[in-house]
């Protein structure tokens, strides 16, 4: 069976006002569907614009990506990004916000209470009933992280793309997302890519750790399985050696084999 | 002296009335009931009342100082009518601003508003080039750099020296003078326009690029209420620049208008009525520079 997203042999090269700067180069992954990945590594490894490849928000200079047997050509709203800061418009009330994507995907084909149905469920999904009517200014920043998650998943993506989604908030409110998109993900049963710093939260989250060497030509270093059952509890997880044993291990490599040159000194 | 000394007279006045007033009426409260001015309403009031002083002394102190100033130059020999002359005859002039004598002797009001709607037109004309424009100058990196050169030359020259382009082109006064606010206040609304097109965030353009949203999407969802508190920026300095050029315009010109109001007051050797029209040009521009932060701070949203 094909993977539900390849990346083959994919490069990428900016050329800046210094000259070329390869970004990325030999990146090969492949994504089951279903699957949870967290791609993980330093800042300035390329870790966002490996994601900005899959979003279609960056071409890639060589290689191939496909989602689902087809080339990525461009953004396009079956494959619903998350932004790092989450990217609302500010003069758009939060249901505003979401129902523009709805609107986008469904319109064509479903009346206009359908589509407030949608985006009244997809708030109610990241449990912010309360707040539809609110601006993103009137909001907190967790809040405002997870009006932007709705917005991904109203549209009902293919793939979720997550740039770390939680990096900007504290780390109560971040611990209190993160248990919400696990039980979000196991009911839509999404396929997502998470791009974060965080090891725990790589660990808690994902099936699967993408460790990225340090950039320039940064590329994917190792792979790490985590093969903990699901639903997880962080609670219990806290007590599982198996679960420090895969943490220790994603450190070692941050930490040990991948340290950043600047900090060593 | 007399102007000088009526105000800080009435000042202490409305001062020392303050206080009678609260000492007065504190023993009128009866013993039983809480007083007043100890229930919480009450202690509001007196903090409003403190706050309300504290924030109107530094304003006011700086009027006075100004006045004062002016009735020490007045007093101290030349033509220039003092504080109390020129409030005299300003009561005269307002008791009857739309009084109409033939085109060359008419009421403040007339010329105030002449004045206006000619920085209306050439304002208006102004905005409705000056935004588009700067709206495609900020797309398109091309016609950018095409026009930039251009604005970059026309952009200093002084308002008026526009004004014989314009009596020439249209031969008529009136237009000419519209003319001349047209091209001196379209500047600010198209470079700011400008700017603000190239400001907008990345990511507003990436969530439109995700979602695949159509040009007349991204326009009225994104491009636009992104770039409206940039355009009013501009609509703001771009309507002081007309009520600044009106005034010279409108002297150079004539007709009737506040500009050409004080230069007949001149030849009338009515110095008091300059004075006046000093005020008046000063106070018409700040309320319309505040109608504008009011209608600005409607479309902020940080």
């Amino acid at each position: 069976m094909q993977s539900y997203v390849q990346i083959e042999n994919a490069s990428m090269v900016f050329s800046t006002k210094k000259g070329k700067f390869t970004a990325l180069t030999g990146i090969d992954l492949n994504v089951e569907q279903g699957e949870f990945i967290a791609l993980i590594g330093h800042s300035g490894c390329g870790k966002s614009t490996l994601l900005n490849l899959v979003a279609g928000l960056l071409d890639a200079t060589d290689g191939v990506l496909l989602l689902a047997n087809k080339e990525i050509k461009g953004p396009g709203p079956e494959r619903g990004v998350v932004f790092q800061n989450h990217s609302l418009l500010p003069w758009l009330t939060a249901f505003e916000n979401v129902y523009l994507a709805v609107e986008k995907v469904f319109g064509g084909s479903e009346t206009r209470a359908q589509l407030k149905a949608r985006t009244t469920a997809a708030l109610e999904l990241v449990g912010l009933t309360h707040a539809t009517g609110k601006l993103p200014g009137e909001i907190s920043g967790g809040m405002k992280q997870r009006v932007g998650i709705a917005r991904a998943l109203a549209m009902e993506p293919k793939v979720l793309l997550m740039d770390e989604p939680f990096g900007a908030l504290d780390a109560l409110t971040r611990a209190h997302l993160q248990d919400e998109l696990m039980k979000i993900v196991a009911a839509t049963k999404s396929t997502v890519i998470m791009v974060t710093h965080d090891v725990d939260e790589a660990v808690l989250l994902s099936d699967r750790i993408v460790m990225m060497t340090n950039g320039p030509a940064a590329t994917i270093g190792e792979i790490l399985t985590v093969d903990l059952p699901r639903l997880r509890d962080r609670l219990q997880l806290a007590h599982d050696p198996k679960y420090h044993a895969l943490r220790s291990q994603v450190l070692e490599f941050l930490y040990s084999r991948q340290m950043r040159p600047k900090e060593a000194a | 002296m007399s102007a000088i000394n009526a105000t800080p007279e009435n000042l202490s006045e409305i001062l020392s009335g303050e206080d009678v007033a609260l000492t007065s009426k504190i023993p009128a409260a009866t013993a039983r009931r809480t007083p007043y001015f100890e229930t919480e309403s009450g202690k509001r009031f007196i903090e409003g009342t403190l706050n309300l002083f504290k924030n109107a002394i530094p304003p006011l102190l700086g009027m006075l100082l100004f006045v004062a100033l002016w009735a020490l130059v007045a007093n101290s020999g030349g033509q220039i009518p003092g504080p109390s002359e020129t409030w005299t005859a300003a009561v005269e002039l307002f008791s009857d601003p739309f009084y109409d004598n033939g085109p060359n002797d008419q009421g403040i009001g007339w010329n105030i508003l002449h004045s206006l709607y000619r920085v209306g037109i050439g304002f208006g004309l102004a905005a409705a080039v000056g935004i588009p424009l700067g709206f495609m100058i900020g797309r398109f990196d091309f016609l950018n750099r095409m026009l930039s050169p251009v604005i970059s030359i026309l952009r200093p020259v002084s308002p008026l020296a526009w004004l014989p382009i314009g009596l020439l082109i249209l031969q008529k006064a009136e237009p000419a003078s519209i003319w001349v606010i047209f091209i001196s206040s379209i500047w600010p609304m198209v470079l700011n326009t400008a700017a603000g097109v190239q400001r907008i965030p990345q990511d507003y353009m990436n969530v439109a690029r995700v979602l695949n949203l159509s040009e007349f999407k991204v326009f009225t969802k994104i491009l636009f209420p992104a770039v409206l508190p940039y355009v009013l920026t501009g609509v703001r300095l771009a309507i002081g620049v007309a009520w600044l050029v009106i005034v010279a315009a409108e002297m150079l010109t004539g007709g009737v208008g506040i500009g050409f109001w004080v230069w007949d007051e001149w030849n009338n050797l009515n110095v008091a009525h300059i004075i006046i029209a000093i005020f008046v040009v000063g106070i018409v521009g700040l309320l319309l520079e505040q109608l504008l932060m009011l209608i600005a701070k409607r479309f902020s949203y940080d």
